[in-house]
C-alpha cells in the first residue's frame, strides 16, 4: 500500500507526541478506539480558561501510520482555536488533507472522536454538562 | 549489504541461478510437448519430466510414480481434498482439517460444506499445535481424510504429523498434508508420516512460480483421486493439461538442491534465527514469540511487540520486507485468523511481525534488522498510550474501551 507523503511526513515527525496532566482542571483527555480493533488513541486539550482558547494539544496513538498522522494532525489544528471551533474540525476535513485511502477512513472518524471526548472531559470538570452528541472516553471497569 | 533487505521466505524465495540455469534450454531448446511420443522434441522434454519427478520423489521419500506435477500448492491442495471426497463420496462424506490451515486448505473445505459434505475444524493450543485427543475424538464412521499442514505459514509451527499419520492409518483414514512450508527446509519423508497426499510447491523452496506437486500414495493404500481437471489425461488421468517442462525441470532441481543442502543450511539457519530472537529479546520488553519454539520450522520466527501496532511498525522498517498479522496489512480489517487462533488476544495479532530467513540471509542483515526494529519499537511505545498506561501500572484487560 502506497502512503500519502503527508501521511509519511505526520509518521516520521509527529508533531505534539506526549501527555499533559491528566488532573489538571483545564486539561481535557479523550481516549477512544480498543486495542483488539488496531487502534487506540489518547488525544489531550489544555484550554485558556480566560479566552476559551486551546493552548496546547498532545497525543499518544497505538495505531496504523494513518491513525498516527490523523491524530498528529488534529493537535496542530486544534492549538489556537477555541473549544467550539475545535468541535467543527470534521473526520472528512482531515480524510481530504491527508489523502486518506477508503480503508483508512475510520483512522479519521477516530480522531474526530478523540477530539470530542478530550473536549468533552475538559467541559465536565468546567461543570458545564456533556456536549451533545459528543464521544465517551475509555474508563477502567469498576 | 544490500537494501532493501528481504526476510519473507514464507511468502516466496527467489530462483536460485542454478535452478535458472537448468531450466532455461527447456524454453528455447528443449521445448518440446513432454506429451509428443513419436519425436525427439517430446522425448528430450519426458525424459527431463522424468528426471524432476525423481528428484521430488528423493527429497519426500517417494516412488516418481508418486508425484503428480499441478500449477503449485494451492492447485496441490484443491485436487487433494476436493479429489478424495469426491472419490470416495459412497464411503463417506467428513473431512477433519484446523483452523490455522492456509486458505487453499479452508476455503476447499467450506466449498465441500456448501455441496453437503461436513468439515470439523480442529482448534489449535497456545503453541499452534493440535491436540490428538481432539484429533481422535472428531473421528466418526463418515471421516474420509484428515488434512493437517506440516508447518504453518505464518508462525512456522510443525504439527506433530507422524502421529496424525499413525492415527489416521489405524482408522484406515486418508491423510493429507500440506507440507509447502516444510519440503526442502527440513527432513520430510512420506512414510516416516504415513501421508497419503502431499502437496509441495517450487516456489517457497527456490524454484519457480507456479509448479508444484501433488504426492498420491499408490501402495498401502492405493489412493484414487477424481480428477478436477478433465482433458488429455496427462499424469495418471489425475491432472490433465500439458506439462510446464521448464517450471517442473525446475521444481526438481530445487528439490535436489534443497536435499544437497538441508543439513548445512538447517543449521545455518537455526543460528541466524535464534540471533534475531535473542538479540530482539535482549534490546526489547514484553515481546512475544507466537507459537511453539520448539516445534518450528528453523528459518521462522513470528513475534508480537506489545503495544506497538504491526503497520507503523512496518512503515518504520521500510527498507525491510516482512509481514504482519496486523489488519491493516490487509483489507479485511481482520487481524489474522492463525494468530487469533492461538488464544493469545486480537492486540497482540496486530503487533506481530513474521520474519523468513532463507538460503541468502546474512548475519549482517539480521543485525541490521534488529537494530532498525529496537529503533522503531521504542519510538513507536514512547508514541503509544497502551505502553504509557502500563507503565503507570493500568491493567489494559480491565479496560471498558470506546469502540466506534
Amino acid at each position: 500500500m502506497a502512503y500519502s507523503n503527508k501521511v509519511l511526513e505526520h509518521y516520521e515527525h509527529p508533531r505534539n507526541v506526549g501527555s499533559l496532566p491528566k488532573d489538571d482542571d483545564n486539561v481535557g483527555t479523550g481516549l477512544v478506539g480498543a486495542p483488539e480493533c488496531g487502534d487506540v488513541m489518547k488525544l489531550q486539550v489544555k484550554v485558556n480558561p480566560e479566552t476559551g482558547v486551546i493552548d496546547d494539544a498532545k497525543f499518544k496513538t497505538f495505531g496504523c501510520g494513518s491513525a498516527i498522522a490523523s491524530s498528529s494532525l488534529a493537535t496542530e489544528w486544534l492549538k489556537g482555536k477555541t473549544v467550539d471551533e475545535a468541535l467543527q474540525i470534521k473526520n472528512t476535513d482531515i480524510v481530504n488533507e491527508l489523502s486518506l485511502p477508503p480503508v483508512k477512513i475510520h483512522c479519521s472518524v477516530l480522531a474526530e472522536d478523540a477530539i470530542k471526548a478530550a473536549i468533552a472531559d475538559y467541559r465536565k470538570k468546567k461543570d458545564q454538562g456533556v456536549v451533545e452528541g459528543a464521544a465517551a472516553t475509555a474508563q477502567p471497569a469498576l | 549489504m544490500k537494501l532493501p533487505i528481504y526476510m519473507d521466505y514464507h511468502a516466496t524465495t527467489p530462483v536460485d541461478p542454478r535452478v535458472l540455469e537448468a531450466m532455461l534450454p527447456f524454453f528455447t531448446e528443449h521445448f518440446g510437448n513432454a506429451a509428443s511420443r513419436n519425436h525427439a522434441f517430446g522425448w528430450a522434454a519426458e525424459q527431463a519430466v522424468e528426471q524432476a519427478r525423481r528428484q521430488v520423489a528423493d527429497l519426500i521419500g517417494a516412488s516418481p510414480k508418486e508425484v503428480i506435477f499441478t500449477s503449485g500448492a494451492t492447485e496441490s491442495n484443491n485436487l487433494a481434498i476436493r479429489g478424495a471426497a469426491e472419490m470416495y463420496r459412497e464411503k463417506g462424506n467428513h473431512v477433519i482439517t484446523c483452523v490455522t490451515e492456509h486458505k487453499a486448505v479452508i476455503d476447499t473445505c467450506k466449498r465441500l460444506e456448501k455441496q453437503g459434505g461436513r468439515v470439523t475444524y480442529l482448534p489449535v493450543q497456545k503453541d499452534g499445535r493440535i491436540s490428538l485427543d481432539d484429533l481422535r475424538a472428531a473421528i466418526t464412521d463418515k471421516t474420509i481424510l484428515i488434512s493437517i499442514m506440516t508447518a504453518n505459514n505464518e508462525i512456522g509451527v510443525l504439527q506433530p504429523i507422524e502421529e496424525i499419520g499413525a492415527i489416521a492409518k489405524e482408522k484406515g483414514i486418508l491423510f493429507h498434508t500440506d507440507a509447502v512450508q516444510a519440503v526442502g527446509k527440513v527432513p520430510f519423508d512420506v512414510n516416516r508420516c504415513k501421508a497419503d497426499l502431499v502437496s509441495i510447491t517450487a516456489h517457497k523452496m527456490y524454484g519457480p512460480k507456479g509448479s508444484g506437486a501433488l504426492f498420491v500414495r499408490r501402495r498401502n493404500p492405493r489412493v484414487l483421486l477424481a480428477e478436477q481437471i478433465s482433458g488429455g489425461g496427462h499424469e495418471r488421468g489425475m491432472r490433465s493439461g500439458t506439462l510446464n517442462v521448464p517450471g517442473i525441470v525446475g521444481l526438481g532441481k530445487a528439490a535436489a538442491i534443497c536435499q544437497d543442502e538441508m543439513a548445512a543450511e538447517t543449521v545455518r539457519l537455526r543460528g541466524l534465527r535464534d540471533r534475531l530472537n535473542e538479540k530482539l529479546h535482549a534490546n526489547l520488553d514484553e515481546l512475544y514469540v507466537n507459537g511453539s519454539l520448539e516445534h518450528r520450522l528453523p528459518h521462522s520466527l513470528n513475534v508480537s511487540f506489545a503495544y506497538v501496532e504491526g503497520e507503523s511498525l512496518l512503515m518504520g522498517i521500510s527498507d525491510v520486507a516482512v509481514s504482519s498479522g496486523s489488519a491493516c496489512t490487509s483489507a479485511s480489517l481482520e487481524p489474522s485468523y492463525v494468530l487469533k487462533a492461538l488464544g493469545a488476544g486480537d492486540d497482540l495479532a496486530h503487533s506481530s511481525i513474521r520474519f523468513g530467513l532463507g538460503r541468502w540471509t546474512t548475519e549482517e542483515e539480521v543485525d541490521y534488522v534488529v537494530d532498525k526494529l529496537t529503533t522503531v519499537v521504542r519510538r513507536l511505545r514512547e508514541m503509544s498510550p497502551l505502553y504509557e498506561m502500563v507503565k503507570e501500572g493500568v491493567d489494559l484487560s480491565k479496560m471498558q474501551w470506546v469502540t466506534h
